[in-house]
């Protein structure tokens, strides 16, 4: 046997469950999106272009928009500058560094749906942590629409955080120390030193967390889902939220696909500029 | 030298402040009800097993607990069986268009689940498996199937070539040079991509929650969000629950924690 026919034997299975499984889905979600289509009433026919009509004046899916884009936007932000810092921090650490990476990950680890049930309970008025440690006040941080999306940034925050703190450690690691002894005999220490040796090293695998971030948070569901559910009025309903109601709450499949298009859109433009940056990365290097 | 030694003992310090919202479900796990609501003082008087005791006989966590297990376990051994074939292939094979497979896979990884969740659950009714362990089963497989061949590639691009080349002198073939040579020494890449995929099938939603209807393949993370409270939420119960959905993950970040590292590290770092 040759090995071109060895290749397509041994990539054949795979690539056949790609394309049943993820390929396929792809291509008839766009599909699906130009169709009405309730399967309780049996209704399937075509719509052609209504769903993207309806979502260009649809006020909900604007609000789920800006949602999902403060959502992204304020945890991607805290996630990066928390992440570095706390790498920082960690840099230094020379005893008991398995510890403290088990201690960190593990926030990384858990199942989403885990971490929306222990905020939940964290932020419950009467019983939570929060409200105790601010001085035993009954704040409804949930329950709150000026401040339930910011409690769920919270949540994402802990949640995603040690991921960019892991890139961001493993990259600091690479440094050679001489680097700074020699930027010390030239005076530079501190701030200086970070400016001119540290942050040119690591901003750009700070850029790829930051982008893969992006991606995580755009087409993040499980937590905003089970923490808030969307609530209240609205106030934390991200686009997937809201396809998620479309398609399994009240059936429309056509139209529920016609957001998860949306999603799927934003998600490659930030996937293709992942990709352009590593392109770039390696022409530099 | 002392200095250093505080300097660590704070950032350990600082770090277990951080998990502390964990510790804290753990602690409420373990709290009597009384002491629940309201919250009146930080340590309990005393500690208790009944949260437990109701998961274990009053839910459907241990059924759940067994679904979670063995559909990560099967999606997983997908994922990598599959995976660890199609990465050889395009690490040492000759495969005509192999950066446009790898660019579809790396595209791939990005997929948004709730993008591709209706055409599958439209899939699985018609082929008839919704509710059931495979359905899930090859939705998450397929799912971690491009990060896996994506990791397993790089990591058998890493073994030297020259291993495979006095195998084949020695009268092996290809398939047998996989079997014999690249696969024990791609071993530690091929744990920390199987961490990675059971990691996602394990606390994976979306699908779970779509193409699931009864117990028979609730995984954990769905019975979680759904865990019933008759009048009142019953949160020593859901923190009771979480710290059982919780234990694969601290196993992982614990006991395997070399490999999820180098899994996380290599899956980032695609270059």
């Amino acid at each position: 046997m040759t090995d071109h026919r060895l290749a397509w034997i041994l990539l054949a299975p795979a690539l056949a469950v790609l394309g049943g499984l993820t390929v396929y889905p792809a291509l008839w979600v766009l599909w699906l999106s130009f169709q009405y289509r309730v399967p309780v009433f049996s209704i399937s026919r075509w719509a052609g272009l209504d769903h993207y009509a309806f979502l260009a004046v649809d006020t909900r899916f604007w609000n789920a928009a800006w949602v999902t884009g403060v959502f992204t936007g304020c945890s991607v932000a805290l996630e990066c500058g928390l992440g570095l810092a706390m790498a920082l921090a960690l840099r230094g650490q020379s005893r008991g560094r398995r510890v403290a990476l088990a201690l960190l990950l593990l926030a990384w680890a858990l199942p989403s749906v885990v971490t929306a049930k222990m905020f939940e309970w964290l932020y419950h008025p009467a019983g939570g942590l929060v409200n105790f440690l601010v001085g035993g006040r009954t704040i409804n941080w949930l329950g709150d629409p000026d401040l339930a999306l910011p409690a769920l940034i919270a949540a994402d925050v802990w949640r995603a955080t040690p991921f960019v703190t892991l890139l961001c450690f493993a990259r600091l690691l690479t440094i050679p120390a001489d680097l700074y002894e020699a930027a010390q005999v030239d005076g530079a220490a501190g701030l200086q030193a970070f400016a001119r040796i540290t942050w040119p090293l690591v901003r750009p695998i700070l850029l790829v967390a930051l982008l893969f971030r992006t991606l995580d948070a755009l087409r993040a569901f499980d937590i905003m889902f089970v923490l808030t559910g969307g609530g209240p009025a609205g106030a934390t309903e991200t686009l997937t939220v809201y396809a998620y109601r479309a398609l399994f709450q009240t059936l429309q499949m056509g139209f529920g696909s016609a957001i998860g298009v949306v999603v799927f859109a934003f998600v490659m433009v930030v996937a293709v500029a992942y990709l352009w940056v590593i392109n770039r990365q390696d022409q530099t290097a | 030298m002392r200095a250093s030694r505080v300097r660590d003992g704070l950032v350990l310090l600082a770090l277990a402040g951080y998990a502390a919202p964990f510790f804290w479900q753990a602690m409420t796990s373990l709290r009597p009800d009384t002491e629940l609501l309201p919250l009146t003082h930080l340590w309990p008087t005393r500690l208790t097993l009944s949260h437990y005791d109701v998961v274990f006989r009053q839910s459907l966590m241990p059924r759940a607990l067994v679904n979670s297990l063995g559909i990560a376990l099967l999606s997983t051994l997908l994922a990598v069986g599959l995976g660890a074939l199609a990465a050889y292939a395009l690490a040492r094979l000759p495969v005509r268009g192999r950066s446009l497979i790898l660019l579809a896979m790396i595209a791939a990884t990005a997929f948004p689940q709730i993008a591709t969740v209706s055409p599958l659950y439209l899939l699985m009714r018609a082929l008839g498996l919704r509710d059931t362990w495979l359905a899930l089963i090859l939705a998450n497989g397929s799912f971690t199937l491009p990060l896996v061949t994506w990791l397993l590639a790089g990591f058998i691009r890493e073994i030297p070539r020259a291993l495979e080349e006095a195998a084949v002198v020695d009268g092996a073939g290809r398939l047998a040079t996989l079997r014999w040579v690249v696969l024990p020494l791609a071993a530690p890449g091929i744990a920390s991509a199987a961490l990675l995929a059971f990691l996602f099938s394990w606390n994976e939603f979306l699908f779970a929650y779509s193409l699931t209807a009864t117990e028979a393949s609730r995984t954990v993370p769905v019975a979680l969000a759904l865990f019933p409270g008759v009048f009142e939420v019953p949160w020593g119960d859901i923190a009771a629950a979480s710290l059982l959905a919780s234990l694969p993950p601290i196993l992982i970040v614990v006991g395997f924690q070399r490999y999820l590292v180098r899994g996380l590290l290599a899956g980032a770092l695609r270059e």
